[in-house]
């Protein structure tokens, strides 16, 4: 049988990865300072970890200026959403059966 | 089982961050108090400058017509508007500095602009009523317009408002049926309930 562990995303095993997408689906886009504000990171950390995201094709970056100045910020894809909700299903799972 | 309080706490700290990154938690119920205060205060001067001595509870069957009362009563009701959003913004800048909280972001520019539709459309929908002589559901078309706006905006901010919102479509419904008393509605609606779910979210979310 297949263990509920097995249904993790390794991606989004990541505490910080996962408080990332999370914010991006309860809001429709968010800004790089907005985030790294919310979760208390720092610049370095926060830029691997949305490369990581992107590489993943979870979310997508659109890239605009804002009196000349660069404003990045990110949306979640269909198939960050996807992997998000798996990901969760999966943590309930496994809550469910350790409770056991 | 220590993995699985780490799976807890995960869970926990991403619903908080959802939450807290798209709701406008600087709201100030103290400022729903206070805008529910010029409302009543507002009413009360109306009552005095049109009804009375009739009683504010009797039924109405006539209509004001004279021109210059119409636009008291218009100015009497932006003086509360204004004063209200004043007030409102005002005491949710401070409490977001207190906070250390950024009053102008990505969610309340979402709220504003929520807000600000319905209401710039209720806003016009009234004055072409009042400018086409339909006076009586003039009141409770603020009220129901009002509500449309909160229900509007409310997914961004605390749960109360979608309640208050609620609220202020019934009772602008009911008022429209019952237009004699158009201004005891409105009072109840602008005054009491604002004051009622200010008290709620003072207690809850301001100390």
């Amino acid at each position: 049988m297949k263990s509920p562990f097995d249904n993790l995303d390794k991606v989004l095993e990541h505490r910080a990865r996962l408080q990332i997408i999370s914010v991006l689906i309860a809001n429709e886009s968010f800004d790089f300072n907005s985030i790294k504000e919310l979760l208390a990171i720092t610049d370095g950390s926060l830029a691997t970890h949305m490369k990581a995201l992107e590489r993943e094709k979870y979310i997508t970056v659109i890239k605009t200026f804002i009196d000349r100045k660069p404003n990045t910020k990110y949306k979640v894809t269909e198939r960050g959403r996807g992997a998000f909700k798996r990901h969760l299903d999966a943590m309930e799972e496994l809550i469910k059966q350790q409770k056991k | 089982m220590n993995q699985n309080r780490t799976y807890q706490n995960d869970l926990e700290s991403i619903r908080k961050l959802m939450e807290r990154s798209s709701k406008f938690i600087s709201l100030s119920g103290l400022a729903g108090i206070l805008a529910g205060i010029y409302a009543l205060l507002g009413a009360c001067f109306v009552y005095y400058l049109v009804h009375y001595p009739v009683s504010p509870f009797e039924y109405r069957i006539y209509s004001i017509q004279k021109p210059w009362i119409i636009a008291q009563l218009i100015s009497v009701a932006f003086l509360v508007l204004t004063l209200s959003i004043l007030t409102g913004v005002w005491l949710s800048f401070k409490k977001a500095k207190r906070n250390g909280k950024a009053f102008w972001d990505s969610t309340s520019k979402r709220i504003l602009i929520n807000l600000l539709i319905p209401l710039a459309s209720g806003g016009v929908f009234i004055l072409i009523l009042l400018w086409n002589g339909h006076f009586g559901i003039a009141a409770p078309a603020c009220l129901i317009f009002y509500g449309l706006a909160l229900l509007n905006a409310s997914p961004n901010l605390f749960e109360e408002v979608r309640y208050l919102g609620y609220s202020e479509i019934a009772l602008g419904l009911i008022s429209a049926a019952l237009p004699g008393y158009g201004l005891l509605f409105w009072s109840f609606g602008f005054g009491v309930l604002h004051i009622i779910y200010g008290s709620v979210m003072y207690k809850r979310y301001d100390q």
